[in-house]
């Protein structure tokens, strides 16, 4: 029957105390599409590292079509006809998207001839994988599902018959979602074999035939999708029954915390991202903003957190004016009462390179228990944020760890942590849980409500629509940098949809 | 995928790959000496001999190191705010008006330890000063620091020029240099420091200021690791967005951390004008502000680096100078060439050798790995 794309036997890799994969053994059946699911920090990347060549296991072996090879770097794995779409996509942002699909497998020395061949090459790809892209087109300029698309068929060109795509729906909206699973269901079709990691369930249930569940190192099962269900794999997944669905109470809104009158902010180049924006945000709420990724809910929050001021509009914090069009001090916000847990947990939330403890202060460093004058006081420093990694239990809790070296899941409960300690009156929170794992979910969800019955009030920002839904006391629609429309939680996906995709809101607004 | 590479334990990666790197540039270094007709292994010598060989030659090595580590430290300041300051050399070539003022103004009347701190006190402030309108330019116009530090030791030089042949030069001199300063201008020698390992110092210049360096690298490292203001200086050298959601001001970290990159830049001047010469004169910084960039890189920012780096770039200077002196066909433009291949190989090509010797690690741990796992069975 079915032959086997890639044996792993025996796979162990460990850096330094972490034991990051623990006697691996995986089997993937060609021309199928296997899951590989498990918590933050599972080792999931760690494993795909090694079979793509990143990383060298202490022991173990690989295995493609039968035969045992050695992996030493990408380019062994791309020789053994393995392809690799990472998460953070490796290419150059000014080159073309040919000249990308080139670099590194330029075959003659002339380049005009192999730019020839490879624009053929590449034309038949396009062709036989309906994945259709402007060769001539500048990466930067593409949006993310079209650059993905050019990884894709960087590692066709490759020749690669195993594809390994490592979370690749994290950044795409939803209809780019569904379109990369049509690729990936043609890709399968042509006998290619896919091997998908994500922590979305319901693609798990949609798209895979199998699906593997690691868990803390190890691998710990594997299922015929057909024969489970999106509660058993929680539940291998975490090691006890999670909770899908959020419990919360009737919300008891109260003052009006935050209020924001006729925004608007234009970005870089002046475009204008978010357009007469007005709203409310009361003590004991959860105020939900949906829509698709772009539309204007990033500026929203940079402008209201100080970090992007604002073409004209009023914002008021606890009935006090910020100065939204003119220079705002985070600082100050912080002192009154704002948190912030911005989108991009990489480049603004954290800074990586950093041992997790001066994470743990990061826009609180001016908070006088962590200074001795100007001295850092690094006791006081550690020692909070050891607590503070009991109480969330982040892991390894190692507060002296390099940022880097936490999972996503584990990241984000690092900046959660510190916005959420110090019991700020307003909290607004960009993608709570991009990235972020099934158990992970279930805690940072029920911390945000605990948040609200606390009686704070809390502004939500998520292209995830049912965690839009599942958290929000009311949800208000953003489409082009406007609010079309405000919804109850128990408004359908369908309707949703429809005014993020800005048809019913037109319809509203000509009303 | 943020590091490719598996880490390494620590003696690997502070000692054995810089190490490696050493070799290697010697290596072809010698290659260099062999090519212009003269024996590698008498060269070698000559510069282990000329560094080391007799306490006086060891009270020069010092003493280029001690120039070494007050540039190098002002380079890694800015460094770790992201910012490439590669104006030391200006920096330290007008921190020496601090050091000449001081000096022409209380040499005759007060002790050294009466001038010295005043001196400290000019060095650094014309330093900062010097380094303070690139730094604001760039906070506030936007103009690269790169490309105005770089002006700035050009406008530097002229105007040192112009100081030492109008203003400071004492009337009917021929040399542009200041009038050699009495007994309270110049620094008293570390002799007593080398006579502990039983070396004599001779007529070298190793002098107080070489533990005003040490005093220095461990202000920095106080600054960087351990104060507020150099945890948002690091901060915004890792991630400027980071810096701005955080609340850090970055025109203003930009200007402080220039200053104080350029105060230490600065106090190099007193090694030179008050620890040998007893006067400033033309040219005293000789290059020093850009071997800072080298020693920067080569001890990877920290002050525990940069003190053995500074010491190997004087070696470099103060056995090269013997290896020209003793093998004439060797010039000391050779000796620049091997300097740079040192900069080459520990610096620009400092992840050269790193992925073998990555490699060799994790095979080697496997395998004690393994044997500890049949050990244990
Ligand atoms: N380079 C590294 N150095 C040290 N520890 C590492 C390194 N890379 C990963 N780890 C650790 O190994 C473990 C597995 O990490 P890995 O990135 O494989 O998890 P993951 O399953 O992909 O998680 P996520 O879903 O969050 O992406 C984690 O505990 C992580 O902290
Ligand atoms: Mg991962």
């Amino acid at each position: 029957m079915d032959s086997i794309a890639i044996e792993l036997r025996g796979i162990d890799k460990s850096f330094g105390p972490v034991h990051a994969n623990k006697n691996i053994n995986l089997k993937v059946r060609k021309g199928t599409i296997h899951g590989v699911i498990g918590e933050n920090g599972a080792g999931k990347s760690t494993l795909m590292s090694i079979l793509y060549g990143f990383y060298q296991a202490d022991s173990g072996e690989i295995h493609v079509d039968g035969k045992q090879v050695t992996i030493r770097d990408p380019n062994a794995a791309i020789a053994a006809g393995i392809g690799m779409v990472h998460q953070h996509f490796m290419l150059v942002e000014n080159f073309t998207v040919l000249e990308n699909i080139m670099l590194g497998a330029e075959e003659s020395q002339i380049l005009n001839k192999g730019i020839a061949k490879a624009r053929e090459e590449l034309k038949r790809l396009e062709r036989e994988y309906a994945l259709e892209v402007n060769p001539d087109a500048v990466i930067e300029e593409l949006p993310v599902g079209l650059q993905q698309r050019v990884e894709i068929l960087k590692a066709l060109y490759r020749r690669a018959d195993i594809l390994i795509l490592d979370e690749p729906t994290g950044v795409l909206t939803p209809a780019e979602a569904d379109h990369l699973f049509r690729v990936l269901e043609q890709l399968k079709s042509q006998g290619k074999t896919i091997i998908l990691i994500t922590h979305k369930l319901r693609e798990i249930m949609a798209i895979t035939d199998e699906v593997s569940v690691m868990r803390r190192g190890e691998m710990v099962a594997t299922r015929k999708t057909a024969e489970t269900s999106v509660e058993e794999l929680a539940e291998l997944m975490v090691g006890r029954r999670v909770l899908l669905r959020v419990e919360k109470g009737e919300a008891k809104p109260g003052d009006v915390k935050l209020s924001v009158n006729g925004l608007t902010v234009k970005d870089g180049r002046g475009v204008t991202m978010v357009d007469n924006v007005s709203f409310n945000l009361r003590a004991g709420e959860i105020v939900g903003i949906a829509g698709v990724a772009g539309n204007g809910q990033s500026e929203l929050l940079e402008a209201i957190s100080g970090i992007r001021r604002a073409v004209s509009g009023e914002v008021h914090l606890n009935g006090k004016p910020i100065n939204v069009t003119g220079h705002v001090d985070p600082k100050d916000l912080r002192d009154r009462g704002l948190a912030h847990v911005p989108e991009d947990r990489h480049h603004v939330g954290l800074v990586l390179k950093f041992e997790e403890c001066e994470n743990a202060i990061l826009g609180y460093h001016h908070d006088k228990r962590y200074l001795n004058g100007v001295f850092l006081n690094v006791d006081a420093i550690r020692k909070d944020a050891e607590q503070r990694i009991a109480e969330y239990d982040i892991r390894p809790p190692n507060a002296r760890l390099k940022t880097a070296n936490f999972s996503g899941g584990n990241q984000q409960k690092i900046v959660l942590a510190r916005e959420m300690e110090r019991s700020p009156d307003v909290l607004i929170i960009g993608q709570p849980t991009r990235g972020v794992d099934v158990g992970a979910i279930e805690f940072i969800h029920k911390r945000i409500i605990e948040m609200r019955d606390q009686g704070k009030a809390v502004l939500l920002v998520s292209v995830e629509l049912d965690e839009i839904r599942a958290l929000s006391d009311r949800i208000l629609v953003m489409f082009a940098g406007r609010i079309v429309g405000e919804r109850d939680p128990d408004a359908t996906e369908g309707e949703l949809g429809l005014l993020m995709a800005g048809v019913e809101g037109r319809k509203e607004a000509a009303e | 995928m943020s590091n490719p590479y598996a880490k390494l334990p620590g003696w690997v990666e502070y000692g054995l790959v810089p190490l490696v790197n050493l070799a290697v540039a010697f290596l072809v270094a010698g290659l260099v000496v062999l090519l212009v007709g003269e024996n590698p292994l008498e060269a070698a010598y000559h510069l282990i001999n000329g560094a080391f060989g007799r306490g006086e030659y060891i009270g020069f090595t010092l003493y280029y190191a001690t120039t070494f580590i007050f540039t190098g430290l002002a380079v890694a300041v800015a460094f770790h705010a992201g910012l490439f300051n590669i104006g030391g050399e200006g920096q330290a070539y007008v921190g020496g008006i601090g050091v000449a003022l001081a000096c022409l103004w209380l040499d005759q009347t007060m002790p050294w330890f009466v001038v010295f701190p005043l001196a400290i006190i000019g060095s650094a402030l014309f330093g900062a000063a010097w380094a303070f309108l690139p730094g604001w330019l760039q906070a506030k116009r936007g103009s690269h620091i790169v490309i105005t530090t770089i002006m700035f030791n050009f406008i530097a030089s002229s105007l040192m020029v112009y100081l030492l042949t109008r203003v400071l030069k004492p009337l009917g001199s021929m040399s542009p240099q200041t009038r050699t300063f009495a007994e309270g201008g110049q620094l008293p020698k570390l002799d007593w420091l080398l006579s502990i390992f039983g070396l004599d110092i001779g007529t070298a210049p190793f002098n107080v200021s070489f533990l005003l360096a040490l005093v220095a690298a461990f202000g920095v490292w106080l600054l960087i690791w351990r104060t507020k203001l150099g945890y948002e200086m690091r901060t915004m050298g890792h991630s400027p967005s980071a810096a701005r959601y955080a609340g850090m001001s970055e025109s203003r970290i930009t200007v402080i951390t220039m200053m104080i990159s350029g105060a230490l830049a600065g106090m190099m001047a007193l090694n030179p004008i008050m620890g040998e010469q007893g006067r400033m004169q033309l040219d005293f910084v000789q290059g020093a502000g850009f071997v800072g960039i080298a020693v920067a890189l080569m001890g990877r920012s920290h002050p525990a680096g940069i003190i053995p780096a500074a010491v190997l770039f004087g070696v470099l200077y103060q056995g090269g100078a013997e290896i020209s002196f003793e093998m004439p066909s060797i010039s000391r433009d050779m000796i620049v060439i091997i300097q740079g291949l040192v900069i080459l190989f520990a610096g620009a090509l400092e992840n050269m050798f790193r992925p073998a010797i990555t490699r060799l690690f994790s095979t080697s741990s496997r395998r004690a790995a393994v044997v500890a796992q049949t050990k244990g069975a």
